[in-house]
């Protein structure tokens, strides 16, 4: 006998499929961020599936700052090529190369803030009045609070005090021209639903999230890998090869991987089950610089 | 594992940040770098303890005005259910935040301070979760530390609200005495109080029975989208993409479209994952009919001896969210299902005084935070149900057209024809 309850998966899915369709029926042009992170991947699992039989009727955007993981750029462009999508890049560098945003002269400084200019010239320039982003409501205190369906003005700016309520599954998708909406199909997943989804659905991902050997060295008690954009400095210790993977991927630069031996998701699951450091906390510098670092950039036009 | 959505609510100060506090950290919900970050933003502004507030406290505005000003959301998970915790401020002019946190809950937890008893705000929150449908009401004591664990005074309260509870729609009522501050029957049964022979509040939360609460009987589909593919290999394919509102469809079903009242039947029900037999509440699935009509966006689909009701005129409970004060007359935008309409509010019966649940005939306006009844007729025929039996169905919400905002959360009433 049939009991009619859906796993909570499943539950999580049909929400993020309804929101999605909602996007596609009631705006003229969508997007989707894309950045080869696992959330996104989700996200564009999620995309496929709203939308099918019908291929995805909106392209995906990438920011590449240009300090990327190469796995995750080779992998951006399998997904891209294997399910037929139209992918747009914004590049960090080229608005650093045309002098529209000035970088830090450090050395291998990061270049979070700057997508931000990069994010928002693509999104106007293509007009997008809806964009997809892969934020989840469990990451980070700012994004606790934010709506599912957000409202940026026109300068892409988020306004904490100005939100609409958000009732049922109903969504206000009214705008004036210019204004655009960051939507969030996975408002309501946790770290934890991600990984267990992953290994239901069989997401692909970039390898880097699975345990390998490399070169790292440890700065402010978090471990960075050796490479282009991230040298160690002689005030940081000697550089030594582990076994490790990455719980979340953003830049070279301010990315920090864990030491692991998970190489399957259930692994990762186990491992994440038990972890007593938040995935942002554990990982991402960008976070730490203020309480409310997140909060300013989403402020600013942030993802 | 199962999912249960609930929302929490009570007075300032009465605890609630420590309760949510404890159940995130006792199920390992809270990080070491989280904490050591609240343990460091305690110290800098001078509270003598670790103030747990400061985890759900989200926005610089609330940090240093120490309020909380929005709903936040809140993720743990037992081996037994996954839990999604709508956490709404405490402060008395929020109804709207309550209305909000509501909306997508299946059971509400408030909180009352042992030494104080249910207060006004207290009456007002369990209105609202009452007004929303809400069928499990969970009233936590709290503090029983400071009254001496006494059993007299739990049992004094629970009258007290027993005797309030009778006028409102919520078929579940249970009491928890407890200390959140000292765990007693949060997570653990209390040691202090073995009077009470009932479930710590995490015990509850993970076995009460939520699955009947849904509307398994009536069958609503609201249409989406319609899928057409232009491909070579479906160019003949047809389907009407939307999540089930209510009731169970089943393959060779008959049913009927609405508003042009089709007749056809279910061909097939498919998903990316394959095609299904049957569909329930909430899955999202393409159904797809054995004749070819003409369906939009905003049409439902409904079984032919069991349809919802149609027209452009209906009564509704409102809970008004905007500064400006709504007056009858007023012309609005409303978003019901999936189908949008203009609404012109032609009265207001009466504005609800939601400590007291008198109803204020004379009013003459809703006000930020009021509930009322209003008639509204909308240019388009609306598909819908009573509230009560379908929340997806009754449920609707009204924008401002020239500011486009989220001005009312509206929730149907039988008609009265």
């Amino acid at each position: 006998m049939t009991t009619y309850r859906l796993s909570h998966l499943d539950a999580l899915e049909a929400e993020a499929i309804h929101i999605i369709r909602e996007v596609v029926a009631e705006f003229e042009k969508p997007a989707l961020l894309f950045s080869g992170g696992k959330d996104s991947a989700v996200l564009l699992h999620l995309a496929v599936k709203a939308c099918w039989p019908q291929r995805l009727p909106f392209p995906v955007v990438h920011v590449d700052t240009g300090h990327n993981f190469p796995e995750v750029i080779a992998y951006r462009d399998r997904q891209v090529e294997t399910l037929g999508i139209r992918l747009l890049v914004g590049s960090v560098q080229e608005d650093i190369d045309r002098g529209h945003i000035v970088e830090h002269p450090t050395p291998g400084a990061t270049r979070n803030r700057l997508q931000i200019y990069t994010l928002l010239r693509v999104l106007e320039e293509g007009g997008y009045d809806a964009v997809f982003g892969g934020g989840r409501r469990d990451e980070e205190k700012a994004r606790a609070k934010e709506r599912i369906f957000s409202l940026r003005d026109e300068f892409g700016q988020w306004n904490p005090r100005t939100q609409r309520p958000e009732l049922w599954n109903i969504y206000n998708t009214r705008h004036r021209p210019g204004e655009h909406f960051r939507v969030f199909p996975l408002s309501n997943w946790t770290e934890l639903d991600i990984w267990q989804y992953v290994e239901q659905e069989a997401v692909p991902l970039p390898e880097i999230y699975f345990a390998h050997r490399r070169q790292v060295f440890k700065r402010g008690g978090m471990l960075l890998a050796v490479g282009p954009f991230s040298q160690p400095t002689p005030r940081d210790e000697a550089p030594f090869e582990a076994t490790v993977r990455y719980r979340t991927v953003g830049d070279m630069t301010c990315t920090a991987a864990i030491e692991s031996t998970a190489v399957t998701p259930i692994q990762v699951i186990k491992e994440t089950a038990v972890s007593r450091v938040s995935e942002r906390g554990a990982t991402r510098a960008d976070d730490r610089f203020s309480e409310a670092a997140m909060e300013d950039r989403k402020r600013e036009g942030y993802f | 594992m199962e999912l249960l959505r609930f929302a929490t609510a009570g007075s300032v100060d009465d605890g609630k940040s420590t309760l949510i506090g404890r159940l995130l950290f006792d199920s390992k919900q809270v990080f070491e770098d989280q904490l050591e970050a609240v343990e460091a933003s305690s110290l800098a502004r001078g509270d003598e303890y670790t103030n747990l507030a400061l985890l759900t406290d989200g926005l610089r505005a609330e940090r240093e005005q120490g309020i909380t000003i929005d709903v936040a959301y809140r993720y743990f998970a037992t081996p037994k259910r996954k839990f999604i915790i709508a956490d709404t401020p405490g402060h008395t002019q929020h109804t709207r935040n309550m209305v909000t946190g509501c909306s997508t809950a299946d059971l509400v937890v408030l909180l009352v301070d042992a030494r104080m008893g249910p207060t006004e705000q207290t009456r007002r929150h369990a209105t609202v979760a009452s007004l929303l449908g809400i069928r499990h009401l969970v009233l936590c004591i709290n503090k029983m530390d400071l009254v001496g664990w006494e059993r007299k005074r739990f049992e004094e309260i629970r009258r007290e609200f027993d005797d309030f509870a009778t006028r409102l729609q919520v078929t579940d009522l249970t009491y928890i005495p407890m200390s959140a501050l000292e765990g007693d029957n949060v997570v653990e049964r209390s040691r202090e109080m073995k009077w009470y022979d009932g479930p710590s509040l995490l015990h509850h939360l993970e076995e009460v029975h939520i699955s009947s609460d849904r509307n398994l009987i009536d069958f609503r589909f609201p249409v989406q989208r319609v899928v057409r593919p232009i491909s070579s290999e479906l160019h003949d394919f047809r389907g009407y993409a939307g999540q089930v509102a209510s009731g169970v469809v089943q393959v060779g079903d008959s049913v009927v479209v609405l508003p042009s009242g089709f007749s056809s039947s279910i061909e097939a029900i498919e998903t990316a994952d394959g095609p299904l037999n049957e569909a329930y509440p909430p899955m999202s699935v393409l159904l797809r009919l054995s004749d070819d009509l003409d369906i939009s966006r905003g049409d439902m689909l409904c079984r032919p001896h069991n349809q919802p009701s149609i027209g452009q005129d209906l009564s509704a409970m409102v809970c008004w969210m905007s500064e400006e004060p709504l007056q009858p007359g007023a012309k609005l935008w409303m978003k019901h299902t999936t189908r949008w309409a203009r609404a012109l509010v032609k009265g207001l019966q009466y504005r609800l005084d939601v400590n007291t649940l008198h109803r204020d005939q004379q009013a003459a306006e809703l006000v930020l935070n009021d509930i009322g009844r209003i008639d509204v007729r909308t240019t388009l025929p609306l598909f819908y149900d009573e509230y009560r039996l379908n929340r997806g169905t009754g449920s609707f919400v009204l924008v401002d057209d020239a500011t486009n905002a989220t001005v009312a959360a509206g929730m149907i009433l039988r008609p009265t024809t």
